[in-house]
């Protein structure tokens, strides 16, 4: 590959970033008994954590315009096609590195904590360090097709760790759900990935490296890159829930609370808004697939927040605000914004990250209880996961100076600015939604009276220290990394100017009062979202259990739309009725008729021609008498 | 005088004679018999044409073909004993493991 970029740095540092936690699961996959509960948790946490430590490094090399890459092998050559096992660091792959091994090091560390009564702890943390080398391995290839085995190594993990309390049947059916439904996903994905090789090929590139794709975007046909865009969009909607299959993450909460933190709201889930932005280019080409990508995602959005207004298991209404903040970082992306998505993505890893594993600390303080109806008033018992859950439930409803508030701002600021007014209305209902869910959570979780059992409440006791700490980190996370990219009129945004290399200079449309304007009509929203929150359910004397009256719309929201009942009744059940009909017709009928036929035939025609096999000499003697005199007349029959 | 015709009718007559003893016969020792009679046939019919022909090479062939027939004899016949033994029968009909 003839390198052109001249500021492409070799450095063969990189490989040990994904290495060492894959290095972590094998010792632990091999070792893990041996080696004790706790040894091999520790183990595992300090692998992620060396990562951390080396990726900061890279990070602090790291030249403003520069990409480090490291070349480990050649790992397919075939004709002029050829694929490298090389690893790629520039800023955007920088940013995502520190969430990933960042993030992932404080969940390793509270997994410690939260899972060291289970049996499977060592499991657990085969899967968690696996799953940790599958994210490194999508974020820091420098091709689509080791972007796309990290993909689908995630989705391996996801779907382990959603099923990791096999016991219990309904888990192992929610990762069954997971990994089917993003197989359909990844199906458009891999024939996207298939198209753009044909296309390139076809012009005489062969090539899925993404520095030479961005060099070379050109020669494709307009409509072919919308076709590929598309595609791979589709993949995007699988592994980062968007409608219409999305369904997959409310079921994934079926797995332990800090698996929840670190795949299905920080890192995992953001792999496909990671795709669109590494592909930035080719989708900036393609404007039909970024209008649908716009719609999908605020419609996503609207949809997700909806339906978490009354959930009433504390993890659902944290999976469906993951989704619905999924949704802003696709309409975002849809904007051509990808430096603003990338940026909610970052603070969002935060901010939920947080928000889960206080969740967990209130899960584990309660025995595994889930349903807020039964919690309240548990800030007096457990002040450090309460005033962490405030923090990060301020940073999710957009109050102002907290992370959430920069990155949706700049998220609903730039669908305004580009003149997309009904999206960036969805938007604005959306974050008054958000405000709204979020308090009704803090409300119905932390103040009150304690709605527990009496077992429950006579054991409520904070978490300890190892998991404590990981929220008090996050929390302070929640608050400062949004500082990064303030707007133009408080500080300016560094974020932006680190991004530039990668995605382009910015540009911003309208004026700073058009966006001041903007900002109080959000806040506006948010202050409404949380008064109505307040009203409905922080005022003493309401009923935390059923305080709005249970008109049509609620039970619609409360059934999630019968989104699942729609699907099983389309999608599960015409194919259950088809496989039915293949197992009990076609399979006995059909295929072993085939084969039993086949068998029977043969066997028809040798009873016919067996007869002749009488075992009597004598009779074979006579054939060949018969073929003698036979033989005999011809000769004779030719010679006259 | 005895023509080379006559010579082959006859030995076509005594073939034809071993032949369907072979696949009538009901004893093995008979058959036996059979096959030697077609040996011997065959026997005739090269003397025939080697005397007709003025040449030494059928008598060669024959003296062949009865050293042979010594052999097959002998083979035989120990074979029937054998066969004899195990079963107190020579009758080919009831020897037919080898089928279906």
């Amino acid at each position: 590959m003839v390198e052109t970029t001249q500021n492409l740095v070799q450095s063969d540092l990189l490989r040990w970033i994904p290495l060492i936690p894959l290095l972590g699961s094998v010792v632990n996959l091999f070792f893990g008994r041996a080696l004790g509960k706790q040894t091999a948790g520790a183990l595992a946490s300090a692998a992620v954590g060396a990562s951390f430590a080396l990726a900061f490094y890279i990070f602090w090399q790291l030249p403003a315009t520069g990409i480090f890459r490291d070349l480990v092998y050649t790992w397919i050559q075939s004709g002029s096609f050829q694929v490298n096992l090389s690893f790629q660091v520039d800023a955007l792959t920088a940013v995502m590195l520190l969430v990933v091994t960042g993030i992932g090091f404080l969940i390793h560390l509270y997994s410690l904590g939260y899972m060291g009564h289970d049996d499977g702890m060592v499991r657990f943390f085969i899967y968690l360090n696996l799953f940790i080398f599958f994210m490194l391995l999508l974020v820091m290839g420098d091709n689509l097709l080791l972007l796309f085995v990290g993909w689908e190594g995630v989705g391996l993990c996801s779907y382990l760790l959603i099923g990791f309390w096999y016991h219990d049947h309904n888990n192992t059916i929610a990762g069954n759900k997971a990994f089917v439904v993003n197989r359909i996903g990844d199906l458009g994905f891999i024939i996207g990935i298939l198209v753009l090789v044909a296309e390139l090929g076809r012009q005489g590139i062969w090539t899925l490296d993404f520095v030479e794709l961005q060099k070379q975007v050109k020669l494709l046909q307009p409509g072919t890159i919308t076709l590929i865009t598309f595609l791979l969009f589709i993949g995007a909607t699988g592994k980062s829930a968007q409608l219409p299959l999305f369904v997959w993450l409310p079921d994934a909460m079926a797995g332990p609370t800090p698996v929840s933190a670190l795949i299905h709201a920080a890192t995992m889930v953001t792999a496909g808004v990671y795709m669109t932005a590494r592909l930035h280019f080719l989708f900036a080409l393609a404007p039909a697939t970024l209008a649908l990508i716009a719609v999908i995602g605020a419609a996503t959005a609207f949809f997700a927040a909806t339906i978490a207004l009354t959930q009433n298991d504390i993890k659902k209404v944290l999976a469906y605000s993951t989704v619905s903040q999924l949704g802003y970082m696709f309409l975002a992306v849809g904007m051509g914004a990808f430096g603003a998505a990338i940026f909610h993505v970052f603070t969002h890893a935060f901010f939920k990250a947080c928000l889960f594993l206080g969740s967990g600390s209130v899960i584990h303080a309660l025995g595994g209880e889930q349903d807020m109806r039964k919690m309240g008033g548990l800030k007096a018992h457990m002040p450090k996961t309460y005033w962490t859950y405030v923090v990060a439930t301020l940073a999710i409803a957009g109050v102002p100076f907290t992370a959430g508030f920069f990155s949706k701002d700049l998220i609903l600021w730039q669908t305004l600015s580009h003149g997309a007014t009904l999206l960036w209305a969805l938007g604005l209902v959306t974050a008054g939604m958000t405000a709204f869910y979020m308090f009704r959570q803090l409300f119905m979780v932390f103040h009150g009276e304690c709605r527990a059992g009496e077992h429950a409440k006579a054991h409520l006791h904070e978490s300890p220290a190892v998991m404590t700490w990981p929220l008090i980190v996050l929390a302070f996370g929640s608050i400062f990394t949004g500082w990064l990219g303030a707007p133009e009129y408080l500080w300016g945004s560094r974020w932006d100017h680190w991004l530039e290399p990668i995605f382009g200079t910015q540009v911003h449309h309208g004026s700073v009062n058009t966006e001041l304007l903007a900002t109080f009509l959000t806040l506006a929203v948010v202050t409404v979202g949380i008064y109505l929150a307040y009203l409905m359910y922080g005022k003493p004397g309401t009923q935390p259990a059923g305080a709005a009256s249970h008109g049509i719309f609620y039970d619609i929201s409360l059934n999630k739309y019968y989104v699942d009942e729609v699907y099983d009744y389309i999608f599960v059940r015409p194919f259950t009725a088809v496989s039915k009909f293949f197992a009990s017709v076609v399979d006995p009928w059909v295929i072993d008729g085939v084969v039993n036929g086949v068998a029977a035939t043969a066997r028809g025609f040798s009873t016919i021609w067996r007869g002749l096999q009488t075992g009597n000499v004598q009779h074979y003697a006579a054939m060949f008498l018969v073929g003698v005199l036979a033989l005999l007349a011809y000769y004779l029959g030719q010679l006259s | 005088m005895i023509a080379l015709h006559h010579y082959l009718i006859l030995s076509a007559v005594i073939f034809a004679i071993g032949v369907i003893g072979v696949l009538v016969r009901r004893n093995l020792i008979v058959i036996l018999m059979s096959i030697e009679l077609m040996l011997n046939a065959v026997n005739l019919t090269f003397i025939a044409f080697s005397r007709y022909l003025g040449s030494t090479d059928g008598q060669v062939v024959v003296f062949f073909v009865m050293a042979v027939a010594a052999a097959e004899a002998v083979i035989g016949l120990a074979i029937i004993i054998s066969v004899y033994r195990h079963r107190q029968s020579l009758d080919p009909q009831e020897m037919q493991l080898l089928k279906w």
